[in-house]
């Protein structure tokens, strides 16, 4: 391992100090540096890397590119509606528009440094990476050079979603997209992460970090699109902190990418919080989608909904980890957690490992998991209206990831993502599934 | 212009079920198919519809002088031949509106989209007439749908698919009496001098209300007998007990 690390650029060079920043920031990325340098790398006989395809870590030659020209020129149209929305190309800002109501704060983080450093502060990175990829959440607290910036203050209320575009560029490049979203009591927000690439990103990495905090009574929906071309690897750590009767949707889509690894965890850490845990992948060929969960009931009377769906095609693999953890404290708990994988062709993979730890009493938890093909007597049923076989098997593998999708109950947000799905899925049709 | 099964010999498995069936539906009839569990009643649609589970061993199916046999499921069905299941499938996630859609899409010449506007215009309309809310058209297909509902939805289809020759499963089985008021209602609506019906049925009940043209009983893989839609009363009278007397079936 330490041959190979030798040659790892992004992992064996510092990175530069970065001007005009707070100096809290700049310790905070030499931390990151001190942390990322003392932690191991991820081994076969870890835990938190069960199953896992360890040679995707691939980072010969990968470096931090130069700072992007021009204009973006990104792969999704977005939605029509929306109150901000920005974009990043390597990491380089290269569009903002924002309407959204006073008093709240949607910026790049570089700018949100300068003009609300304090703020920033407080909630920057406060949550530990438990999930197995704190080494890699260090690299991005040692190399975040911006990202965006949303605080929503008490009582208001964002009506349409924030987007966020991040697009990679070149071989070898990695950029860092951090999204940190602090919603006040009772307000609402929703945010929408795009991570997208052209074609020529052979060995090209996006490290995402995303915190998201919601208070008392707050309502925040978030969704992460990754929609990276099939050459670039993507990690991404989500953490999410939900306080009294406040709800937090989290939605991920997995489309791209040759090997995409998400880790998501949920505090529930005021009573009566909830959180739904949302996502959908759409595997094809070699591709692997790596995810580990994590729903901690810290509180009494907390609910917490997982439901991952997964259809994998040709030599796709998937790994689901999943624990739910119920402190002594958290009564009245309800925690629920599937994973189903539809299985459209023999060699496809999916691996799931459920995990359930209960210490309080008065409490409804399930976890399953399944994996099946699509029933005969299904596609027999459409085939006998004269939908080809092709098409019924598309039409039911959408089908199967729409029950996921239409959790988010957003009209705009659900027709988002089912045209990322869509074109997914016709995009399959199209390589003869 | 028929719909013709001749001398099928059928089974699954590698158990013969059909056993030399042989019948005729010209468009513009109504045929009864009539007999006791086990005779073959469901294998038969099961063949024509081109279940893959159900193996022909002799005999042919041709819609129009088209051999259906040589034809993939699918292509049977925009053939021309339509067959209402027992037991419908449920399709989770996709709605009704679009799984009709889909199944009239695939209908249309290549590169042509179907137009939106009177494609719902037609859906509402039926809808209306079988006396199904509105909601069933953002719906799943079938899912959480009850028995009745389930047919309905079933006439539903084969009244947007305009298909030449319908073929009913138990259409009957599992709906009370309103609900197979309505759906006989519909199948009625569709009669035609351009479309054929075959009615498979265990009851006589469903045929008070669809007046068919021919009974046929079944029994031991083939038609046993033949007759008008008296045969039907005669054996809701005598029951299916006489064909042991005159058939020594093998059912």
């Amino acid at each position: 391992m330490t041959a190979i690390l030798e040659q790892m650029s992004i992992l064996e060079r510092k990175p530069e100090s970065l001007a005009g920043v707070p100096e809290w920031f700049s310790e905070s990325r030499a931390e990151g540096w001190r942390q990322f340098l003392e932690l191991p790398m991820p081994a076969r006989k870890n835990e938190k890397w069960r199953f896992a395809s360890l040679g995707n870590l691939q980072f010969e030659g990968v470096m931090v590119p130069p700072e992007a020209k021009g204009e973006g020129h990104y792969g999704a149209k977005g939605l029509e509606v929306r109150a901000a929305r920005f974009g990043f190309v390597n990491d380089t800002l290269v569009e903002s528009e924002s309407h959204v109501p006073e008093g709240v704060i949607c910026m790049p983080l570089r700018q949100a440094l300068e003009e609300h450093s304090e703020l920033v502060r407080e909630h920057f990175m406060r949550q530990e990476t438990t999930l197995g990829s704190a080494k890699f959440s260090a690299l991005h607290r040692a190399n975040v050079s911006t990202g965006m910036f949303i605080h929503v203050p008490a009582g208001v209320v964002v009506e349409d979603p924030i987007e966020v575009f991040h697009w990679l560029e070149g071989e070898n490049v990695v950029a860092f997209p951090h999204t940190l979203v602090v919603v006040g009591e009772n307000a609402k927000v929703s945010v929408v992460d795009y991570f997208q690439s052209d074609s020529k990103v052979k060995g090209s990495w996006a490290i995402a970090v995303n915190d998201l905090a919601a208070a008392e009574g707050a309502q925040l929906t978030y969704l992460a699109l990754q929609d990276l071309c099939e050459e670039a690897r993507m990690i991404q750590v989500n953490n999410t902190v939900v306080g009294k009767d406040a709800t937090a949707k989290a939605f991920i889509l997995n489309a791209g990418a040759s090997w995409a690894r998400q880790e998501s965890l949920s505090r529930l850490a005021g009573t009566g919080s909830h959180s739904d845990m949302l996502s959908v992948s759409i595997g094809r060929e070699g591709q692997e989608y790596d995810q580990r969960t994590f729903q901690h009931h810290a509180s009494p009377h907390s609910y917490s909904d997982l439901l991952y769906k997964n259809t994998l095609y040709d030599k796709s693999r998937t790994v689901f980890s999943g624990v739910i953890l119920v402190d002594k404290e958290a009564h009245y708990t309800d925690a629920y957690q599937t994973c189903r994988n539809l299985m459209m062709s023999g060699e496809a993979e999916a691996n799931s490992m459920p995990g359930l730890e209960i210490n309080a009493d008065q409490v409804k938890c399930s976890h399953g998991s399944t994996s099946s093909s699509i029933a005969d007597g299904e596609l027999f049923y459409l085939e006998a209206r004269g939908i080809p076989p092709r098409e019924a098997r598309q039409l039911i593998a959408q089908g199967f990831s729409v029950e996921v999708i239409s959790r988010l109950g957003n009209e705009a947000l659900e027709a988002l993502v089912l045209s990322f799905a869509s074109r997914e899925f016709d995009r399959l049709v199209g390589m003869g599934n | 212009m028929s719909l013709i099964v001749k001398d099928l010999h059928a089974g699954i498995e590698g158990t013969e079920i059909v056993r030399g069936l042989s019948l005729e539906v010209p468009k513009g009839e109504v045929h009864a198919i009539m007999g006791p569990n086990g005779s073959g009643k469901s294998t038969l649609s099961k063949v024509i519809a081109g279940h893959e589970d159900y193996v022909v061993t002799s005999g042919s199916v041709t819609l129009d002088g088209v051999n259906l046999l040589e034809l993939a499921v699918d292509e049977r069905a925009r053939a021309g031949v339509f067959l209402a299941f027992q037991y419908p499938a449920d399709v989770p996630g996709v709605s009704n509106a679009n799984f009709i859609r889909a199944a009239l899409q695939a209908r249309m010449p290549k590169g042509e989209e179907l137009d939106a506007v009177a494609y719902y215009k037609e859906l509402y309309a039926r809808m209306d007439q079988l006396g199904m809310d509105r909601k069933f058209t953002a719906r799943s297909v079938n899912e959480g749908f009850s028995g009745g509902e389930k047919k309905r939805n079933e006439i539903l289809q084969m009244m947007m698919l305009d298909p030449k020759y319908c073929v009913l499963d138990e259409t009957d089985s599992g709906l009370d009496i309103d609900a197979l008021k309505v759906v006989a209602e519909g199948v009625n609506s569709m009669r035609s001098p351009e479309r054929g019906f075959l009615i498979i049925t265990h009851y006589q009940r469903l045929l008070d209300y669809i007046q068919p043209d021919h009974v046929h009983v079944l029994a031991g893989g083939k038609i046993v007998r033949s007759g008008g839609k008296e045969l039907a009363l005669e054996l809701e009278e005598r029951g299916y007990d006489f064909l042991k007397e005159e058939h020594l079936t093998t059912a």
